[in-house]
């Protein structure tokens, strides 16, 4: 393998209903940052039925080039229909970095591409950077359970794969009079060579987050003084779209049921928002959130070890900063008709 | 039909371990039912293995067992709110084979200890509770379980599951226990670099220390405290009755973090980072509560059996001696074929011949003492650092002066009949 | 039927420890558990099983100690278990690891010809979810992946009814067998098993395999030497200006806030879910 014949930094570009992911947008932009640096065109590739429209948005979030397959086989995601669209474009092609998005299809995806094309794939990445010299993806991911980052390489081999968490890189404003150019590709497809077939696709967007799984969590402690106070708790995360924990006291009161304990007997969580409400910061609760991203304490008392590991501590009654913070949010969210968006 | 085993033992710390490997390298279809993920992921030791039953049981385990450091000195603090009185002993011949004693970390050792159980041919049940004894005609003749299909049977049951042996208590063998007879031990694993503990604890890489804690370790309440080296971590744990811990409302944890911010010891963890917590209860009724311990198809075990040195904190040894004891008996009753609870009461004597119960005879008062006269943890030691401030304060006093005002203060706060009683029943306690 | 599950041992990354000091994972403390997405796997074959009878083997490849999962796997209801060992596999990344999976699955193959492969949908201590989706690929069957319902196994047509979890909602997917399905959690809750299957489950001595028992091995796409990933750093992540507290009144606390989190506002979205 010779390793220059790659060039270019692509995306896959995920799109359902003829609506491109978030995460792709996202990748867009991380993409664009690593084609600058490796001075060589970004690319995102469109897979589906009918998809060409969507390729100038492609454009307008920062591809240079933009490579489509339509066929009417590609209408769902499949495995086996996708791969064989992919290794024809990146064995023409030969980009030296492809990004997915880490998304079921993209993860699925991402694996099998990486198999017949026998390269390196990093999963979940949630930082990327290139070595220039060494024209080296750095992708960098959360090890063991999230207590400490690996940074994978992949030296010997093309082209260098990544799937990307979503909400970690940020998408660039679009511009709609960017230019690049759109490829189209044909590829020989049989509906009755397909060993799958998608029956019925179901949206269901209303379903609960689990805990382990939220991006934002709302814990309320015994602080919170008896259970008609801790709904206070439940109004705030409910306002911002957060998931509600609390700590062992507070389950064993019986405010929440145990699938909500944060701590070594409870979860183990590691969101990106953590609010932690009047919890005076135990051990063992400590251990269950210690590894969230962005930590906020509030408690009155201001030796509480909570905020040894808070990123930012308020000392003061939760039932007075509470209703302040909620307030807050419901007045940003009525100011941008309905949505908390701070831009 | 259900299967038939020769020994049932329910619950894999160190007296039912003991009692399998034995078993089992003596031939006998051992089964032992643990009802955690694994051996020690329920057990909570102030992480000191004894040597010289281990030993019995393993000769020369040190060289394969995942222990944390040999112990080299042992030391003891009396210690005051802002101050401490010391006294230990640190000796070299601990440093080499066949060593004293080691700090352990539970989790590890005990599944390690298991392990060589499975390998002697006993066959080992995570993850399961037994909820009683199966008892036909008087007699114990197998257990359930919560599993489906979960009746097994055996020709004898050793009950090794804990200091709340509810087993013993279905079978009548105890009652409940009283509040002042169990105490509630709770303890950190703190990691900290081996270079900070070595330099900290004045020790090489492959020496341990133990540091017992009396006085204000315990926040006033009866009881002990305790800090011990690992390899590049620290035990650090409090104990005290339950009785005493409902009396001053205490939650476990308060205790624990009063003894971390405890201006003598804080120094010691400083920039460690706690990774594990644990509260576990220790029998500590010592010789008065052992109850019954034998019964037809049944022996009682360690803990579960209130074997407990609480003065010394010597458990793991007691539990692992009776393990063997146990195992002894169930092979003596084989070779004559009666399970029957005259038969099996060779092991009570076996017991009594035992340092254990000799030890805990010899301790029997202590704890009874000590809770009845709180005076011995709250007066006697923050008079003993007192005494030793005034005695090393250099003031310009002549020493002999010193030592005849500081016997005029105890004598002033107490009374010298009542200090001479004290020191009489502590004494009787402890002689 | 013939079902093949494959299952991996993981330091239970709950109670997992790092060395700060040299970023190493400590082993030591960590117990080593079956993966327990795979226990979710093992469980759904269980349950097909009931339906079509037949066979469950499990199929695992780790350090000799990995013999554990399979007898963990077979307290939930596998009848057979191998477990492929060797120097030669260690080091194995995603890719490599599928590769020394399907050359054993190749093997239990041929002697029972497999109708389906069922993995977890990620092991936790690695998180990528490649190796599944890697096998299907090397024994050229299709992958599902990300499965949360099983139905309607025809054994005659050869064809099965899968629900497959999506981003928001699911789909329902008809595959023919053999195929490869990677399960989450929520497909099954893990039954208690019966204490018969325990004790069977404490006496078993799963079969091991060295690579010589494999056949037509590329020794070259096993381990270190077949994984195109190599491991270039580790470091913690950076915690950003940590302990500040805020001062002033309430209000002021509040709107401080307000403009942190709003710096943070990529972070803070109306979307709960990972």
């Amino acid at each position: 393998m010779n390793l220059d014949d790659y060039r270019g930094v692509w995306v896959f570009i995920e799109q359902n209903d003829s609506k491109i992911e978030g995460v792709s947008l996202e990748l867009l932009g991380a993409g664009r940052k690593l084609a600058d640096k490796l001075q060589v065109p970004l690319a995102g590739f469109l897979l589906g039925h009918d998809v060409k429209p969507l390729a100038n948005q492609v454009i307008s979030f920062g591809a240079d080039v933009v490579y489509v397959i339509d066929h009417l086989v590609l209408k769902h995601y499949r495995t086996e229909s996708f791969m064989k669209g992919v290794m024809l474009l990146a064995q023409k092609y030969k980009p030296e970095i492809i990004l997915y998005g880490a998304t079921p299809n993209g993860k699925d995806l991402a694996s099998a591409v990486a198999t017949d094309l026998s390269t390196g794939l990093t999963a979940d990445t949630t930082m990327l950077d290139v070595d220039v010299e060494n024209r080296l993806l750095e992708a960098s991911r959360p090890a063991f359970g999230g207590n400490i980052m690996a940074t994978i390489l992949c030296k010997k081999h093309r082209p260098q794969m990544a799937t990307v968490r979503p909400k970690v890189m940020k998408a660039l404003d679009p511009d709609s009079s960017r230019l690049g150019k759109i490829i189209e590709e044909k590829i020989d497809l049989k509906e009755e060579e397909m060993r799958t077939k998608v029956l019925q696709i179901v949206n269901d967007v209303t379903k609960k987050a689990n805990l382990a799984d939220a991006h934002v969590i709302v814990c309320g402690g015994k602080g919170m003084g008896d259970f008609q106070n801790f709904q206070l708790i439940h109004e705030l995360a409910e306002t911002i779209g957060a998931s509600v924990g609390g700590t062992r006291d507070v389950v064993e009161a019986g405010w929440l049921p145990h699938e909500q304990q944060v701590g070594q007997t409870g979860e183990t969580v590691t969101p990106k928002i953590y609010f932690a409400i009047g919890i005076s910061g135990a051990i063992q609760h400590v251990v269950g959130m210690k590894n969230s991203e962005f930590i906020i304490a509030i408690n009155k008392d201001p030796n509480a070890p909570i905020f040894d590991v808070a990123t930012y501590g308020i000392v003061g009654d939760a039932m007075e900063i509470v209703p302040k913070l909620i307030e807050q949010f419901k007045q940003l969210r009525s100011e941008k008709g309905g949505e908390i968006s701070y831009a | 039909m259900p299967e038939k085993f020769d020994v049932i033992i329910v619950g894999a710390g160190p007296a039912g371990t003991s009692c399998a490997l034995t078993c089992a390298k003596n031939g006998l279809n051992v089964l032992l039912i643990e009802r955690g993920e694994y051996p020690g992921a329920k057990n909570v030791m102030g992480g000191v293995l004894y040597r010289k039953q281990m030993e019995e049981l393993i000769p020369e385990f040190w060289k394969e067992a995942p222990l944390e450091r040999p112990v080299i000195e042992q030391r003891f603090w009396m210690m005051d709110k802002e101050s401490v009185v010391q006294f230990g002993y640190k000796g070299l011949e601990w440093a080499v084979e066949p060593y004293n004693n080691f700090t352990v970390l539970r989790a590890q050792f005990d599944q390690w200890f298991a392990n060589k159980a499975v390998e002697a041919g006993a066959l080992l049940i995570n993850e399961t509770v037994v909820t009683e004894c199966i008892v036909e005609n008087g007699k114990v003749v197998g257990v359930r379980t919560d599993r489906p299909d979960g009746e097994i049977f055996a020709d004898v049951v050793v009950l090794a599951d804990g200091v709340n042996s509810l087993l013993s208590k279905q079978l009548g063998f105890h009652k409940e226990f009283r509040p002042d007879e169990v105490a509630l031990t709770v303890m950190e694993v703190i990691n900290l670099p081996k270079e900070k503990i070595n330099d900290r604890f004045n020790l090489e890489d492959n020496q341990g220390c133990t540091i017992e804690i009396f006085g204000d370790s315990t926040k006033g309440n009866l009881g002990t405290a305790f800090l011990y080296t690992n390899k590049d971590s620290l035990n650090i744990g409090v104990g005290t009755t339950l009785s005493s811990m409902i009396k001053a409302k205490l939650k476990p944890y308060e205790l624990l973090d009063y003894l971390k911010n405890h201006p003598m010891v804080k120094p010691m963890l400083a920039g460690g980072e706690s990774a594990e917590y644990l509260a576990h209860l220790i029998p500590e009724g010592g010789y008065r509560s052992v109850p019954k311990v034998a019964g037809n198809g049944v022996i009682v075990v360690g803990d579960a059996a209130q074997l407990v040195n609480a003065i010394h904190r010597e458990g793991s040894n007691m539990a692992m001696h009776s393990g063997l004891l146990a195992a002894e008996s169930i092979l003596e009753a084989k070779s004559r074929g009666d399970f029957s609870e005259a038969s099996l009461n060779i092991y009570r004597e076996k017991l009594f011949d035992s340092f254990i119960i000799k030890d805990l005879e010899k301790y029997k008062d202590a704890a009874h003492t000590f809770e009845k006269y709180p005076q011995y943890f709250n007066d006697y030691v923050p008079m003993m650092n007192k005494a030793m401030s005034k005695f090393f304060t250099v003031d310009g006093t002549p020493k002999r002066e010193k030592q005849k005002q500081i016997m005029k203060n105890v004598t002033a706060e107490k009374g010298t009949l009542k200090v001479l009683q004290d020191i009489y029943r502590a004494w009787k306690a402890v002689k | 039927m013939h079902i093949v599950v494959c299952v991996k041992q993981v330091p239970d990354t709950k109670i997992i420890k790092i060395n700060p000091k040299t970023n190493t994972l400590d082993r030591r403390s960590a117990p080593a558990i079956l993966n327990p997405y795979d226990a979710h796997a093992v469980q759904e074959a269980v349950k097909i099983k009931e339906n079509t009878g037949g066979t469950i083997s499990v199929l695992s490849m780790g350090p000799p100690q990995a013999t554990a999962v399979i007898k963990k796997s077979i307290e939930i209801g596998a009848d057979r278990g191998f477990l492929i060992t060797d120097r030669a596999f260690a080091g194995a990344d995603t890719l490599a690891t599928s590769y020394a999976l399907s050359k054993a699955l190749e093997r239990i193959n041929k002697e029972i010809p497999v109708d389906m492969v069922i993995c977890g949908k990620h092991a936790i201590d690695g998180d990528t979810g490649q190796v599944g989706p890697g096998i299907a690929r090397r024994m050229d069957i299709p992958p599902v992946t990300n499965v949360i319902e099983v139905s309607e196994v025809n054994q005659k047509e050869k064809t099965v009814l899968i629900k497959r979890k999506l981003t928001s909602g699911y789909e329902l997917i008809q595959s023919e067998m053999p195929c490869l399905l990677t399960v989450e959690k929520e497909i099954n809750g893990i039954e208690y098993s019966p204490m018969p299957n325990m004790i069977k489950a404490a006496r078993y001595e799963p079969i091991i395999w060295a690579v010589s028992d494999l056949e037509n091995v590329d020794r070259t796409q096993l381990g270190l030497k077949g994984s195109p990933t190599i491991v270039g750093k580790m470091f913690t992540p950076p915690r950003p200006e940590g302990g500040k507290r805020l001062e002033g009144s309430a209000d002021e606390q509040v709107g401080q806030l307000m403009e942190v989190l709003m710096e943070k506002r990529d972070l803070l979205t109306m979307q709960s879910s990972k």
